[in-house]
């Protein structure tokens, strides 16, 4: 497309999305190669003002917990788990995991992301009881698992997976992360993870947790093998998906790391890339209201400019990063910073919980507040330490 | 983008920009007032393929940090050591050749050599290691020493200012950046930078070498203690100064980076602001060529960008790049070719080799 013919494409996705039409494939494909990036962003913050009109922009304290790194499936874009029977494997004793939510529960935060690995010692009794035990003992929200971990705990637990969801549910699993939704494309599936659930067995798991009431998050990673045409096959059936159900709570999208997993030939997506795969996220699916930054993998910088790229949501103060960080992208952001990002950016930042309800707008920083923000000291380095609490890596 | 121009209530200085209206400084705070990145991307952008299309340039070059010794205290510099302090560091000419041979199977079209004010090397030194680089690469473009070296070389050779531009143009000098300038405003100077040249002095300094024939670039150094306003009143000051000799090849915003610095309390600039201040001095600087997104300083993602939001230069590979890292930078001391072609490509933009006059080295060939 030449320039005037992306104009005229802006355009009319503009004028379409005023009359309250819907973007059609077609169309977000041709997005794709709109290089004008402040129309792209225009036309998403035009969403985003629609769905959250309000300029605030919502955050959680929340931390990751992640239980074990003990995983058979061997995704060739993770650098984070260890086979079975590896001296490097790990799975938190109960002690550990008290001190991981006691911290947690000192900084105000209530959101603990229980993911791990598909690790065959953990059968649904370990997580029914862990998961009784963290309900009885403290106020927290359980935003656990994954698909592909309870898939694989129904599977070897032997029960169909409806019961397996329903048990856990009564155990406490309050909502189930989007993770592993990867590209949900069975060609792009195949490559990375043959081990994992194929594109309709995730569809049907996200069903399924909607159906009893869990509601769940919706992600994307892109930037490895799959092209322009299977991105928006994803996010159409993502929407199709929220049509059926409206169970999404948000959407996340994230860039393949490639750094230290098994394809690592793979050049690591562009900021731009980022910025306008978010832009037509955020006008395609009109029908899930929270889209949520990923700093984890963008850094600060290129999370704060896509507060004007449709995201309403800055995600959490992850206490404790595994997956990623090892993967060798560390980004790190304490809660004034994060605030600090959200109001340069224009916006008053508000705390919520994991069903994004809004509970508090941050209190106005005081000015030394305002010059004590630790600044975004970010790691950008494929470089040497393993995270605290974690084994090194391996030299696969 | 009309709704959004509305809605941030910049459709008059829109008009202007239509028009080829010169912007006035309350535009520019106006702009400044201005959350929406987009709007002042769109803006800016106007300007920039007005004047560049979709190019973007890009060069290939090698910096020589050759002293880090340096007697002006300046409170934002994580870089310098006193005088007399072990930690100090003074090239050799004979390093600096050997510097330029390290690099020899590079095809490096422009070194670019700055340093601290180290006062006691001699004037002959300034004009030996210029010499020394083109002996060793004849066809390379010598870009070397702000205006604060300049009044140094000056100081220490006790000889006019005009026989000091004689002196380095003979020597083989080719160009100058554009450091030193930090913020042109005397209450951001008394404040951060007072042993350097005042910014009056700064910019007679450039307009001194424009006279003499050279090309220089200008800066400012941003996200520290500045207000708005100053940020504003600099660029204007820049702007009279270029109507004035038509001298200034480019202009490249510095993001202040706090580690290591006496003003490490301080955050670091946001991605929004990156990009706010390439937007604005695009709109504001109307008779600049060039606007330059270091991505040294903002990063190599902030920077590809920025490609959308004014700037029409990325710098260069920069090979082992030394002062800015001192202060905490993140990012890497280089980049290939090829990743900076794949960034500027992927922007939709035409990218093309310069020397560090802007000449085309060479247009890259389509992928």
């Amino acid at each position: 497309m030449n320039a005037g013919e992306q104009a005229a494409l802006i355009d009319r996705v503009r004028e379409q999305r005023a009359r309250g039409e819907r973007l059609a494939p077609a169309d977000a494909r041709a997005l794709f190669d709109c290089h004008d990036l402040p129309a792209l962003g225009a036309l998403a913050d035009a969403e985003r003002w629609r769905l959250w009109p309000d300029a605030e922009v919502t955050y959680v304290i929340g931390r990751n917990l992640s239980y074990t790194n003990v995983c058979w499936v061997r995704c060739r874009f993770c650098a984070f788990y260890r086979p079975p029977g590896s001296s490097e494997g790990y799975t938190y004793d109960r002690d550990l995991i008290a001190a991981k939510i006691d911290e947690l529960v000192e900084m105000g935060g209530r959101e603990v992301l229980f993911q791990g690995g598909l690790n065959p010692a953990l059968k649904l009794d370990w997580y029914l009881d862990t998961f009784r035990w963290i309900k009885s003992t403290w106020d927290v929200h359980l935003h656990a698992l994954s698909p592909a971990e309870i898939l694989y705990i129904a599977h070897i637990s032997s029960l169909p997976l409806d019961r397996t969801l329903g048990q856990l549910r009564d155990a406490g699993l309050d909502t189930v992360p989007g993770a592993g939704g990867e590209i949900l494309v069975d060609r792009v599936r195949k490559i990375l993870a043959p081990g994992k659930d194929m594109a309709d067995e995730w569809i049907d798991f996200m069903r399924t947790c909607h159906r009893l009431g869990i509601r769940t998050s919706s992600t994307m990673m892109y930037g490895s093998v799959e092209t322009l045409d299977e991105r928006v096959e994803h996010l159409d059936r993502l929407r199709g998906l929220q049509d059926e159900t409206g169970g999404f709570n948000s959407f996340i999208p994230w860039s393949f790391q490639p750094e230290l997993t098994e394809m690592p030939e793979i050049p690591k997506a562009s900021a731009f890339d980022y910025l306008r795969t978010l832009a037509i996220a955020r006008i395609y699916l009109d029908n899930i209201r929270s889209i949520q930054a990923s700093w984890v993998t963008q850094g600060p910088k290129v999370a704060q400019v896509s507060l004007r790229f449709g995201v309403n949501d800055f995600g959490s103060t992850v206490i404790e990063e595994n997956v990623v960080s090892a993967a060798g992208t560390t980004y790190t952001m304490d809660l004034p910073e994060m605030e600090r990002l959200i109001r340069d950016a224009g916006f008053m930042p508000v705390r919520r919980d994991t069903h994004y309800n809004r509970l508090a707008r941050a209190p106005e920083p005081s000015p030394d507040q305002a010059i004590s923000a630790t600044g975004a000291a970010y790691l950008n380095s494929a470089a040497t330490g393993a995270p605290a609490g974690m084994p090194p890596r391996p030299s696969r | 983008m009309q709704d959004a121009i509305a809605r941030a209530g910049l459709e008059s200085i829109h008009r202007k920009v239509i028009e080829g209206e010169r912007l006035s400084g309350d535009d520019g705070l106006a702009l400044f007032a201005s959350p929406d990145i987009n709007v002042l991307g769109h803006l800016a952008n106007l300007v920039r393929e007005r004047r560049s299309g979709d190019l973007c340039y890009f060069v290939r070059n090698q910096h020589i940090n050759y002293t880090n010794v340096c007697n002006k205290d300046c409170t934002f510099c994580a870089f310098y050591v006193r005088p007399g302090d072990p930690a100090g560091y003074t090239l050799s000419v004979e390093d600096v050749r050997r510097r330029v041979e390290e690099q020899i199977h590079e095809p490096v079209t422009e070194v670019h050599m700055v340093a601290g004010i180290n006062p006691r090397l001699p004037y002959d030194y300034y004009m030996d290691i210029i010499r020394a680089v083109k002996s060793v690469r004849p066809n390379v473009t010598v870009k070397a020493y702000t205006m604060v070296e300049i009044a140094e070389i000056a100081r220490v050779g006790r000889r006019p200012i005009e026989r000091v531009w004689e002196d380095l143009k003979a020597a083989g000098l080719d160009s100058l950046p554009g450091g030193g300038a930090e913020v042109l405003s005397d209450r951001v100077h008394a404040l951060t930078f007072r042993l350097k040249q005042t910014p009056a002095e700064w910019l007679s300094m450039a307009r001194s070498a424009h006279r003499a024939g050279l090309r220089s670039n200008a800066t400012m150094l941003y996200g520290h203690i500045e207000t708005h306003a100053e940020r504003v009143e600099h660029l204007l000051r820049l702007r009279e100064v270029q109507d004035e000799t038509g001298g200034f090849l480019t202009f490249i915003p510095l993001a202040f980076h706090p580690e290591n610095t006496e003003m490490a309390h301080l955050p670091s600039t946001t991605g929004m602001d990156d990009l706010r201040q390439i937007a604005i001095a695009r709109l504001m600087l109307d008779n600049f060529d060039h606007i330059k997104s270091f991505w040294i300083m903002v990063s190599p993602q902030i920077s590809q960008l920025s490609l959308w939001y004014g700037a029409d230069d990325m710098d260069g590979t920069i090979i082992r790049e030394e002062i800015t890292h001192a202060a905490g930078a993140r990012t890497p001391q280089g980049l290939t070719r090829s990743q900076l072609v794949a960034l500027i490509r992927e922007a939709g933009r035409r990218p093309v080799e310069r020397d560090a006059l802007y000449r085309p080295v060479a247009a890259v060939a389509a992928a």
